[in-house]
């Protein structure tokens, strides 16, 4: 269980907090869903519940972020890098920059870990299939296409183990076909008990993954709840955020006043 | 202002020669055209849009801008032409304030006072950074900063305009803001081509889609031809997903209704049938 208590955070420079008495918890299994309008704070969200912020990025922070109920405060960075992994939008960032290989990238982190030869290759080929990229693993990191350099960071992470995962808008760099690939890594990861909180703008991949669903607006939690409730919530739009397209076709069409009949039929078909 | 758009039978290999990026890529697209090009990571889409401007030359084939061979046209003389915004705002910015980094494109085109400044104050405004001109640019957000490349490319007032993944990482109001971008280019009768992976945004703001597949046209038509389900085959060949809306139209037997707006009309047509 990683949660947050009464976070309130300011970046170093910051006239304002960029979060507000934010508290939320994320349990074994459960994938929560971060939606909100740009510069909503989805990702100091991620920065905080990774304990990157303050730790390594600076600014000043009230309130707890617990892991298993107890206060991470004191445990430096590496340590807690064994038990929350985090990915963010641009692949880049999440690669060593040093490795020849995808393999050797992938490698990187449990052999960090300073594990056993055979653990590391073991994880290694893991995340390699997990993710579909076993065809990559001779390629150099950074001559793959973005989308494929993201399912390699991600990778990385996977090797570590982490009981958590933040994930900061993991496919909006992705094209459909790794976005599924990811996702459906993503499911398998939480069938097997991992948390996983996902930033997304592709409102319709949270529908498909998310147990629950919060919104953001202006560093707050606004909506919180069930994950098909909060992302048919009509409030969203006045968010910023867009609607899963499923959603948005069936309230065109009750714009429309098209006859009752008509709309079951839509509804029927969107099943 | 109107400007044509040649590819004959294009190859690129890049300088490792691993890997056949372009594969004799033929292609027309006239003045005022409002195209997607859509496709797999890696299926050349890039490699495609980086040959319009010279960034990237052709091993094999050639490219014409108004049916003149760009073959020999530096970088800068093709920037009077076509601008193109990259998919990673981080590529681009450079400048110290918003206001200096849109002023830098058209200004090196030549344009100056009171022309430069409109171009500059119209640029902001269409991508809603009006306000944000004395900002430094690396205190926008992501999804700000990708706007604001948007803005430098828009002020430059090209003839061609080619946009890499606009809507990645916009909310709803940002993509509003690159649709209506987008609406504004084709009005004042330039030419768009735009790279995306957001079936939805090329179903409803463009006129033509391309689908590419290891470094080759496989699709070409308009939205209505390339989501309808005859051509579902080879686009999930390359992982694509139609739109919702066709995907229903196609359960409901209304034939092709690739927007969402195309498919509310079937549904209102007498008997809800086709037409």
């Amino acid at each position: 269980m990683l949660s947050l208590q009464r976070v309130t955070y300011r970046y170093a420079g910051a006239r304002a907090p960029s979060l507000h008495d934010v508290s939320l918890e994320l349990g074994a299994g459960e994938v929560l869903g971060v939606v909100g309008a740009s510069e909503a704070g989805k990702s100091t969200l991620c920065l905080v519940a990774s304990g990157l912020a303050p730790r390594t990025v600076g600014g000043t922070l009230s309130g707890q972020l617990l892991l298993d109920g107890a206060d991470t405060v004191a445990l430096p960075m590496h340590r807690l890098a064994e038990r929350i992994g985090i990915a963010f939008a641009n692949p880049v960032n999440g690669l060593s920059g040093v490795a020849g290989t995808v393999y050797e990238e992938i490698a990187f982190g449990p052999m960090n870990l300073g594990l056993p030869r055979g653990e590391v290759i073991a994880r290694t080929e893991e995340s390699l299939g997990a993710l579909g990229i076993s065809g990559l693993a001779e390629r150099d990191p950074s001559r793959l296409s973005g989308g494929q350099q993201q399912l390699v960071a991600i990778g990385g992470l996977l090797a570590m183990r982490p009981a958590h995962l933040i994930l900061d808008e993991p496919t909006a760099q992705l094209d459909p076909a790794g976005t599924r690939l990811v996702a459906d890594a993503l499911a398998r990861l939480a069938a097997g008990g991992a948390s996983i909180l996902l930033t997304e703008h592709k409102t319709d991949l949270l529908a498909a993954m998310c147990t629950r669903v919060i919104a953001l607006e202006g560093g707050r939690v606004v909506l919180a709840g069930v994950a098909a409730e909060v992302l048919a919530d009509p409030r969203l739009a006045d968010l910023g955020v867009a609607a899963p397209a499923s959603v948005r076709l069936l309230s065109s069409a009750r714009e429309a006043a098209l006859p009752a009949s008509v709309l079951d039929r839509v509804e029927a078909a969107l099943r | 202002m109107m400007a044509s758009v040649v590819l004959e039978s294009v190859g690129h290999v890049y300088a490792r020669g691993e890997v056949r990026a372009l594969d004799g890529v033929s292609l027309r697209i006239d003045a005022g055209e409002r195209v997607a090009l859509v496709g797999q990571n890696g299926s050349g889409k890039t490699t495609l849009v980086r040959h319009l401007n010279g960034l990237l030359r052709p091993s094999s084939g050639r490219v014409l801008l108004d049916g003149v061979d760009i073959t020999g046209r530096t970088v800068a003389q093709l920037a009077h032409r076509v601008g193109l915004v990259f998919q990673d705002p981080q590529t681009q910015i450079f400048a110290a304030s918003v206001r200096a980094e849109v002023e830098f494109g058209p200004r090196n085109l030549g344009m100056r006072g009171a022309a430069l400044q409109a171009a500059v104050d119209e640029a902001l405004s269409a991508v809603g950074l009006a306000g944000e001109g004395r900002t430094n640019p690396y205190d926008l957000g992501g999804a700000r900063q990708k706007l604001l490349t948007l803005a430098s490319v828009l002020a430059m007032q090209t003839p061609v305009l080619v946009l890499d993944e606009p809507t990645t990482g916009q909310d709803l109001r940002g993509v509003a803001i690159v649709r209506r971008a987008i609406d504004d280019a084709h009005t004042a009768g330039r030419t768009v081509l735009a790279i995306s992976h957001d079936m939805d945004f090329v179903a409803s703001s463009f006129h033509r889609v391309l689908v590419m597949r290891e470094g080759r046209l496989i699709l070409d038509g308009t939205p209505a031809e390339v989501f309808a389900e005859p051509a579902w085959p080879q686009l999930r060949s390359t992982f694509l997903e139609p739109p919702t809306a066709a995907l229903v139209g196609v359960r409901l037997a209304l034939g092709s209704t690739p927007t969402d707006a195309r498919l509310i009309s079937a549904l209102q047509a007498p008997c809800g049938g086709p037409p």
